[in-house]
């Protein structure tokens, strides 16, 4: 196994005086799922944040596929490979569901490439292609969500991060989801980084996982070695 | 007759309204920005033509070809390294560089200009058209087809272009957009560019129509103002809709009553439809 595509090395990140990341460090290897899971507020969001550029660290290093990437804005780390499915969706809701997954291709590296992702983007929601003319503002949940997958397989990702896609939907439409992002992980060889409150069914998918209390790291393992103890020690810090 | 004729008029006056309204509306809309400065952005689109006519030896309309790409890059310029750098510190300092901007430019066009009044002349500014006992001017005709054309333009760019998705996208939620990578500082500047290049289309459009002083700036701002909030903030249909029904109102209203009827209307849409007719 070569190097793995991302690496965050002790990174550190706040808003104003408070701390929301503390030397947090995890990798992900090629065509990896791993979990990231806590309670609300150990800091999951900043770190994806603060990865995917759209929030700055204070200090520490994020490598993709061995380049710093850390000080990067948010369009130049798309640009590379890395995107994010961010939390509540964040549809274009005035746009078109077409438009919005046009916008998915912006990059000029996805750009020349948009017709046929296209395509397998509705191969794999055929839903979408149905409704493709709507506003994506009139759409339920769930099919807000796909949207929001869609505009990001658009960009032809390396590396995606789900920031809990599981959020207000029903358990059938959960389980559905989870069931295009293995798809999307075994046939692109997509490396996925799940970013969840809903424990159960992240550990399930994803083949390793970190644990996230008060802006550290205070567990990781495999998915299927995990110790329901300690796992449950770590995840309320009794 | 003289209903049909009034309605033609006003037609005809309603799409300049609505130019300058358009670029107003899309920094309302994208950069989230009241710029207290489209007025004497209008101005000096109105002043460049003044100048460059003379100068370049062509018909005042032609001054476009120069005038609209220069104030193009102005408004880029001036969006991303001064607008955008105060923007970072919240809205209130961004609105008040836009006022500084405008009192700023006013004075700059005093010193150059005088506060003379300005008229920028064409061979058909009095030249009208008979059609049965309706008529016509030919001046309206070319200033209705120059709006027209720019705001249908825009709207297109805006609706089939990557740049235009990408301007869309980022007036819709802004850290979304720079995850499907988009520079979002860049589409404001490019934002704030087609503004600027909107005002040098109406600027020349209101100096073929009517005297201009650098002092002018305001009172095309007011106008500016009502369109963009009869039409709904951002919405550049609206603006059009907006800027006719204003045109109506203005020619209806004649000198005495125009504005009275204006600003009635005006205080109606607020009423009935707080967000304006295309609000959302």
């Amino acid at each position: 196994m070569s190097e793995p595509i991302l690496q965050v090395q002790e990174l550190n990140a706040g808003y104003g005086d408070f701390s929301a990341l503390e030397q947090a460090s995890f990798s992900v290897d090629h065509g990896q799922i791993i979990t990231l899971i806590g309670l609300n507020g150990a800091g999951k969001t900043t770190l994806v944040k603060t990865i995917a550029g759209l929030h700055k660290p204070t200090s520490g290093k994020v490598l993709f596929m061995g380049e710093d990437i850390t000080r990067l804005s948010a369009e130049k780390i798309v640009s590379r490979g890395l995107s994010m499915v961010p939390q509540g969706s964040r549809c274009f809701n005035r746009m078109s569901v077409h438009d919005n997954l046009l916008m998915g291709s912006f990059p000029k590296s996805a750009r020349k490439h948009a017709k046929e992702t296209l395509r397998h983007v509705y191969e794999l929601f055929p839903v979408l292609e149905e409704m493709k003319k709507r506003p994506a503002g009139t759409l339920s949940g769930g099919e807000r969500q796909m949207v929001a997958i869609g505009r990001a397989l658009m960009a032809r990702p390396k590396c995606l991060i789900f920031d809990e896609i599981s959020l207000g939907l029903s358990p059938a439409i959960i389980k559905d989801i989870y069931k295009r992002i293995i798809q999307i992980n075994e046939n692109d060889k997509t490396s996925v980084i799940l970013i969840e409150q809903d424990t159960q069914r992240a550990l399930r998918t994803a083949d390793s996982f970190y644990v996230m209390l008060k802006g550290k790291m205070v567990l990781s393992g495999k998915s299927n070695e995990v110790d329901a103890e300690m796992l449950k020690k770590a995840y309320f810090g009794i | 007759m003289y209903i049909i004729q009034t309605i033609i008029n006003g037609l005809l006056l309603g799409g300049v309204y609505a130019l300058l309204g358009v670029g107003m509306t899309m920094i309302f809309g994208i950069v989230k920005l009241t710029n207290l400065a489209h007025g004497e952005f209008i101005v000096l689109g109105a002043y460049l033509s003044v100048v460059l006519a003379p100068m370049l030896g062509i018909d005042p309309v032609l001054t476009l070809f120069v005038s609209v790409p220069l104030m193009f890059l102005a408004g880029f310029l001036l969006q991303y390294f001064l607008i955008g750098k105060a923007m970072k510190k919240g809205n209130e300092p961004a609105l008040l560089v836009t006022f500084g901007l405008s009192i700023i430019l006013q004075d700059v066009m005093l010193l150059i200009f005088s506060a003379d009044a300005q008229h920028i002349n064409t061979s058909y500014a009095v030249a009208s058209i008979r059609i049965g006992e309706l008529e016509i001017s030919v001046l309206n005709i070319v200033l209705f087809i120059i709006s027209i054309s720019a705001i249908t333009a825009l709207s297109a760019f805006l609706k089939y272009t990557h740049t235009g998705r990408a301007i869309r996208a980022t007036a819709d939620d802004t850290d979304a957009a720079a995850l499907t990578g988009v520079s979002v500082k860049k589409v404001y500047a490019i934002a704030m560019g087609i503004s600027m290049a909107s005002a040098a289309l109406a600027g020349l459009c209101v100096g073929m129509k009517w005297t201009f002083y650098p002092s002018s700036g305001g009172s095309y701002l007011l106008i500016a103002f009502v369109v963009v909030v009869i039409g709904g903030l951002g919405s550049v249909p609206g603006t059009l809709i907006a800027g006719i029904l204003f045109g109506m109102a203005q020619v209806i209203g004649g000198a005495n009553y125009g504005l009275l009827i204006s600003y009635i209307m005006l205080l109606i849409v607020l009423i009935v439809k707080p967000k304006g007719i295309f609000g959302k």
